[in-house]
């Protein structure tokens, strides 16, 4: 600063600008551990521990919540993965269409399953499809019935994610292709879906980890023992046993998957960041 | 309009063949009636100010616009007939655009194998011959593992050429190609586009690149306002054009500095 700018400028009154920075900080550290002492003279910890933390309860749990309850919660995320994904690139795909009714039709789907709890479609599937369609079974079981309803609510999702990748391809791509003598078709499976993938993998790994959270919607299909998954187990065990260390027990192999998954999103999106600069 | 014709380039039937061209975005009319025929083995370049339609005409060409009336026929087959097979039209003409537009998700190679065996049916190791000869005959083989964004924007340029040859075209279209391109990356490119032509290939022009049109060009057509203005051989139409549009987009061009003080006397007669 010069000399000028100091007799210009009148002498802040009260606080400097560190200062206030470290008042600041204070007031937040303050509430901090105010709550959390708060926190630790209200709960019932003795209560919460016979609840939640009865280790030999958990050790029984093992290894059927691993090689059963988690694999089964993979199988049915994966199964509504795949089959929500195939539908959701038709789905953007006849939402670009050039045909009207294909346009309406696809944001109708998207209205509708976007709208809906995903309960209410695990119900819907469970119950109508078999009264619709007198006699078929949805095919592979359980499994089928858990891909077809994950499926269709992760479909309106992906659906819009998908199309918006293909609208992020730039136009000259389409053109550029065209005038190499490709079909529209051809075009977009060979040139704009490959690219408009690279641009949609963070937000679908992130449909992925919902997924995998809404598989435990399982519950609500009635499901037989061998078919269990980490909630519908956990909260059996719970039952029978009156404990809830199950309930956490469940609640921390959930994590164990979705938290590295957040990671790898994370590590995706800053790496499709990089690579649009 | 001019007098000059179709100067006819080195041989009779014409390659590409414009007719009563019109195109309309909306209420904008940017063609208004475009006449023009390039023949085989001539080289057209296309000059004029922005907005004057010369693009547009270009992508009319190959149909990546489409017209509103009149016809384009490119090697004898009417490209604007509604029943005609424009992706197999398309496999015979050329195209290199301002920003090049190479597949970003595939290396050079692949970004000259692709088209070729999905378009063409080539089998891998044919495609990759040709690929790796085009590659060589604009001088980036050693790029051939390399993807696209690793590559300066004259390099780029050069690849997509290469890739459009790779399909074995009988007419190449350039739409601006250096335009976007720094200045000193200019002169590679247009290298190869010369190499082209001295090859004898038919090739239409969008450019404001007057030296290589002086030089290289057989036919210079001037454009503004969605018609052709002038059109002649180069040296007379950038070195002495009869059209005062064309003197005071060229005067502006060459000399952008000189041109408002040109324009001055003879804006009032």
């Amino acid at each position: 600063m010069t000399e000028t700018d100091t007799k210009v400028r009148p002498r802040r009154r009260g606080l400097t600008r560190s200062q206030k920075r470290t008042v600041s900080r204070g007031v937040q550290y303050a509430v901090f551990v105010a709550a959390l002492v708060a926190l630790g003279f209200t709960a019932d910890w003795g209560q919460l521990r016979n609840q939640f933390a009865q280790v030999d309860l958990a050790e029984r749990m093992f290894p059927d919540i691993i090689t059963l309850a988690l694999k089964n919660t993979v199988l049915y995320t994966v199964s509504g993965f795949v089959f929500g994904l195939a539908l959701g690139v038709v789905v953007a795909l006849m939402r670009l269409s050039s045909v009207g009714p294909y346009r309406w039709l696809a944001g109708i789907y998207i209205e509708i399953f976007r709208g809906l709890p995903a309960l209410l479609i695990f119900i819907f599937v469970g119950v109508a499809v078999p009264l619709a369609f007198p006699g078929t079974e949805i095919p592979g079981g359980t499994y089928g019935k858990v891909a077809l309803a994950l499926g269709l609510v992760a479909a309106a999702y992906m659906a819009e994610t998908i199309r918006a990748g293909i609208q992020a391809v730039p136009k000259g791509q389409m053109e550029a292709a065209r005038s190499l003598g490709f079909s529209h078709a051809r075009a977009m499976v060979s040139i704009i879906i490959p690219q408009a993938f690279r641009i949609v993998i963070p937000p679908l790994t992130n449909e992925l980890v919902l997924l995998f959270k809404d598989s435990s919607l399982v519950l609500f299909l009635g499901v037989t023992l061998e078919e269990r998954e980490l909630s519908k187990f956990g909260r059996d065990l719970a039952s029978e046993t009156a404990n809830s260390t199950p309930i956490l027990v469940a609640g921390l192999c959930y994590l164990l998957v979705t938290i590295p998954l957040g990671f790898v999103v994370r590590r995706l999106e800053a790496k499709a960041g990089e690579a649009t600069k | 309009m001019s007098t000059e014709n179709s100067a006819g380039g080195r041989s009779g039937t014409p390659e590409i063949q414009v007719r009563g061209l019109h195109k309309s975005f909306g209420d904008n009319e940017v063609l208004r009636g475009i006449d023009l025929e390039v023949g085989a083995g001539e080289v057209v370049c296309v000059i004029g100010p922005s907005g004057s339609g010369k693009s547009t005409l270009l992508r009319c060409v190959n149909l990546l616009e489409e017209p509103t009336q009149g016809q384009v026929f490119v090697s004898g087959t009417e490209v604007t007939d509604p029943d005609v097979d424009i992706d197999a039209v398309r496999r015979r003409i050329g195209m290199v655009f301002q920003q090049f537009n190479l597949f970003p998700h595939l290396t050079v190679t692949d970004n000259l194998t692709l088209p070729q065996r999905r378009v063409l049916g080539r089998d891998k190791a044919q495609a990759a011959e040709v690929a790796a000869e085009n590659l060589r005959r604009v001088g980036l083989s050693e790029k051939a593992t390399a993807y696209p964004g690793s590559l300066s924007g004259g390099q780029q340029q050069r690849v997509a050429i290469a890739r459009a040859l790779a399909m074995g075209p009988r007419v190449m279209l350039f739409d601006e190609p250096t335009s976007a391109l720094d200045p000193e990356l200019v002169g590679d490119v247009l290298a190869v586009m010369r190499m082209l032509a001295d090859e004898g290939m038919t090739m239409m022009v969008v450019t404001h690149e007057m030296s290589f049109a002086r030089e290289v060009a057989d036919r210079v057509v001037f454009m503004d306002g969605g018609v052709v203005v002038e059109q002649g051989a180069p040296a007379q139409v950038i070195g002495a054009p009869t059209h005062e549009r064309t003197r005071h987009f060229l005067s502006r061009l060459l000399d952008p500095a000189m041109a408002d003080v040109e324009d001055a006397p003879r804006k009032s007669p």
